[in-house]
């Protein structure tokens, strides 16, 4: 076991430093730069720019650098937006993403799981048809449609919720629906037809032979048993969470990371562009890695093992 | 623990890894509730603000909120009029070298006394390289400021200079009429010499921040909202009628045209471009002047673009009306020369209108200069590539005028869309042959526009140049009467509109939203979106 997390740590070190180098190379690749404007700059005033943010160093001195500052945790400064470090932009920023994705997630497994069981459970009943039509609705909408029309009905229309912005719980509902649609009706679908398998497998047969009660073996044994391909899915789930909030808190106004990750690439805000890179990476790494021991925790079958030990 | 247990433990565990980092973002209360007598408007600028800094900002939206919190020597009035702001009046030298400004008696809101010398202090903060400020070069009018901001001169060596406690004298490398309102701009507030030193980063913490007009900030919340006051110290607060103005930062305009429509916001700038079919007979659309400029640019290195009858033929060939009427739908005007509307002349008319039209749209003729160029009908004129940057408007405006060549002269263009860097790149290396490009003025004068295409000028990017052109730029800079200035001008206009480097399209507009009971909220032509200071609500 130490010896699968030392190894796991080293590739994922590894890693990272390939995305920083990559992402560093291709960020100073394409054309432009931060401060390129329509009108163009006096000789001087760019050569004072270029001075003051380390722009006229050799290339190979800017990727050593950083790398050293890095290595003290420091991102380095925007180069756009004068007030902020790129530390101050992931400190200030990623809790909202955080706060908006783990609220989706909940969302998205509670919902999700729910509406699979009952629907497995009442396989061909009206109320399987209704999940299954919802989730098929959820999953091919894509999230800026469906974040417009629950903006357009709920807050232009009805006026019960407030339309964007962030701060109140109020103002968290409609963005949370809007993420968690399409990972709602994955997990639907998902743990629907997981539950099926199951239902069909001779261990329930023994567990309601032995007397068992209809709701002890859908609870003991049958949710048990499904439940392990739902949380294989969260790890990816973290992702599609992650990557859907750019556009969600684009409308909503929510003031979350995922608005730096799309507007440090138009800007060439390098600094940014690599901070914010590295720092998603790193952080579905690790919560892949976690998925990782909780998928071996809740089934013993599966030993988190180098492939050599087994 | 039984396996159930552990498997809802670390699902806990897991999004408690995300609760944790997550706390602390959803505490902020943002809907404060207004009483009714209290005058407030709220107002969509659509961005975060890059810096708050005034020798640092360069965008529109940045101006925008500056210009609330400062004044400047100078103000300009609901008329685009320079009306004294900081400075009580001022006397220009008659070569137009010198200029001396009385200020008046004004505080800053943590109750010092503005000073001329605040003022040398902040111009040569602006210049002094280590700033490292992009509109440096605003300042480099005055004599000795562009030696100091590259290096070969001094400080002392910048030519402005605090008579006395209220005396500011400064005197410019060349006469400049546009460094007059050039005080009203953003690099040139004053900001308070003693809070700069205390705290340099003041810029950037609210409590600490200093300034001198009508409103005060009092929070900033990143991507949200601004909120000012209204500022008791400012020397002419009886003007200033609202008690409050919250500055929202939300950059999708869509969803700032949904909270406009709810009636979260009152004023939002932008509209979005497939909602203003349903404004056209809103109340709550307002369209005011902007002195900017639609164009395409030719790449006069590369052939057929070389040839004067080629260019010609392209910019008669095309129908500007059908454009703004049935494309952009913003009330733009066509452009049959330049520079835009809304300068004032030597005469004190507007310049365009003196200048009038340079060509007359006229397919005929366009099909004759193109077979006097050797392509008759079309044919055998290669397939250019127009370039665009990537927005919705520049695409139909862009495949209009495909469709208009192609029908009226019989020639195919090919239409390439590219991001805004890559086509500033472009554009800068000349690796294009038609591009779409857009100006506004720098300052209220024609010059901003005609300096642009001096031989090898920085903005140029057409390859083209002129002696004859570069004779009269040089002129109109070199002199201090503004009839020979404006005369110049004039002249070198008439050069470029017949040698064509360029193909205007349309000149713009600015349309905003706006509720119809908000009054006396000024919407400039340049330089800011809006100026609040004497605004309030109905």
């Amino acid at each position: 076991m130490i010896r699968y997390l030392l190894r796991r740590l080293f590739t994922m070190t590894v890693a990272l430093w390939l995305i920083i180098t990559i992402t560093f190379a291709i960020a100073h690749s394409i054309p432009g730069g931060p401060f390129a404007s329509e009108k163009k700059l006096p000789e001087a005033v760019k050569k004072n720019l270029e001075e003051r943010y380390h722009l006229n160093d050799p290339l190979w001195k800017q990727y050593t650098d950083y790398l050293k500052n890095i290595l003290h945790g420091d991102l380095g400064p925007s180069f756009k937006y004068e007030h902020q470090t790129v530390n101050s932009i992931i400190k200030s920023n990623f809790p909202v993403s955080a706060t908006l994705g783990s609220l989706s997630i909940c969302f998205s497994l509670v919902v999700g799981m729910l509406a699979g069981v009952i629907s497995a459970l009442r396989q061909n009943r009206w109320q399987d048809y209704l999940a299954m039509v919802l989730a098929t609705l959820s999953f091919s909408v894509p999230s800026f449609i469906l974040s417009g029309l629950l903006m357009y009905v709920f807050a232009y229309q009805l006026g019960w919720l407030p339309p964007a912005m962030w701060g109140t719980w109020q103002q968290a509902i409609l963005p949370t629906l809007a993420l968690s649609a399409l990972p709602t009706a994955f997990i639907a679908r998902l743990m629907r037809s997981s539950m099926l398998e199951v239902l069909q497998q001779d261990y329930l047969k023994t567990a309601k032979a032995k007397g068992l009660s209809e709701y002890a073996v859908i609870i003991r044994h049958a949710i048990r048993n499904a439940i392990l391909p739902v949380v294989t899915y969260i790890g990816p789930l973290i992702a599609t969470v992650l990557t859907g909030s750019f556009v969600v808190e684009s409308i909503f106004a929510v003031p979350g990371l995922g608005r730096w990750f799309v507007q440090s690439v138009s800007n060439r805000d390098y600094t940014v562009i690599l901070g914010v890179t590295v720092f998603y990476s790193a952080f579905l790494m690790l919560m892949n890695f976690l998925v990782d021991i909780a998928y071996s925790w809740i089934d013993p079958r599966i030993k988190l093992t180098d492939s050599k030990e087994v | 623990m039984s396996r159930k247990k552990k498997a809802s433990l670390l699902l806990t565990a897991l999004l408690s890894v995300f609760l944790v980092a997550g706390c602390g973002g959803g505490d902020k209360q943002s809907g404060e509730k207004s009483n009714a007598k209290e005058q407030i408007i709220r107002y969509n600028v659509c961005a975060e603000p890059e810096t708050l800094d005034p020798a640092k900002a360069t965008g529109l939206p940045e101006g925008t909120i500056l210009a609330q919190m400062f004044d400047g020597l100078t103000r300009y009035n609901n008329k685009q009029e320079i009306t004294p702001a900081l400075a009580e009046s001022w006397t220009i030298s008659d070569d137009g070298l010198n200029y001396t400004f009385k200020l008046r008696d004004a505080k800053w809101n943590n109750g010092d006394p503005v000073t001329a010398n605040d003022f040398v202090y902040s111009w040569l903060r602006a210049l002094d390289p280590n700033t490292a400020s992009e509109y440096a070069y605003q300042l480099f009018y005055i004599k000795g400021a562009e030696e100091f901001n590259s290096g070969k001169g001094s400080k002392e060596q910048v030519a402005v200079k605090a008579v006395d406690e209220k005396t500011l004298q400064v005197t410019l490398a060349a006469p400049a009429p546009q460094f007059l309102g050039l005080t009203a701009f953003q690099t040139l507030y004053p900001i308070n010499p003693k809070v700069d030193q205390a705290s340099p980063k003041w810029t950037t913490e609210v409590d600490k921040y200093v300034s001198n007009g009508p409103f005060k900030i009092v929070s900033w919340e990143h991507n949200q909202k601004i909120v000012m006051e209204k500022n008791p110290t400012y020397w002419d607060t009886n003007s200033v009628k609202l008690d409050k103005l919250e500055i929202y930062l939300i950059e999708n305009t869509d969803t700032g045209f949904t909270m406009f429509q709810s009636g979260q916001i009152d004023i939002q700038d932008q509209v979005p471009v497939q909602e203003m079919a349903s404004l056209k007979d809103s109340k709550d659309l307002k369209i005011s002047p902007d002195v900017s400029v639609y164009f395409y640019r030719f790449n006069v290195t590369k052939k057929p673009m070389d040839n004067p009858k080629v260019r010609k033929a392209l910019t008669l060939a095309i129908d500007r009306q059908s454009i703004v009427e049935n494309v952009t739908k913003q009330g733009q005007k066509p452009a049959f020369a330049f520079v835009p509307f809304g300068f004032t002349d030597a005469d004190g008319k507007d310049f365009r209108q003196n200048g009038g039209d340079f060509f007359k749209e006229d397919v005929t003729e366009a099909k004759k200069l193109l077979a006097e160029a050797g392509y008759p009908e079309g044919k055998g004129f290669p397939k250019l590539t127009l370039t665009y940057n990537n927005d919705q408007t520049h695409q139909k405006v862009a495949e209009a005028i495909q469709a208009m060549w192609k029908k009226n002269l019989g020639i195919d263009i090919t239409l390439e869309n590219v991001e805004w860097q890559i086509k500033l790149n472009k554009e800068d290396t000349l690796d294009f042959e038609l591009v779409r490009a857009g100006w506004s003025p720098d300052y209220l004068d024609p010059m901003s526009f005609v300096d642009m295409f001096v031989t090898n000028g920085g903005n140029n990017d057409t390859g083209w140049g002129n002696k004859e052109y570069d004779a009269l730029v040089k002129q109109a800079n070199a002199t201090g009467d503004p009839k020979v200035r404006m005369e110049a001008m004039h002249k070198a206009e008439k050069i470029l509109m017949e040698e064509l480097p360029v193909m205007p399209i349309f000149f713009y507009t600015n349309p905003n939203l706006i509720k119809p009971n908000l009054k006396d909220v000024i919407v400039p032509s340049f330089g800011l979106y809006a100026d609040f200071k004497t605004a309030y609500v109905e």
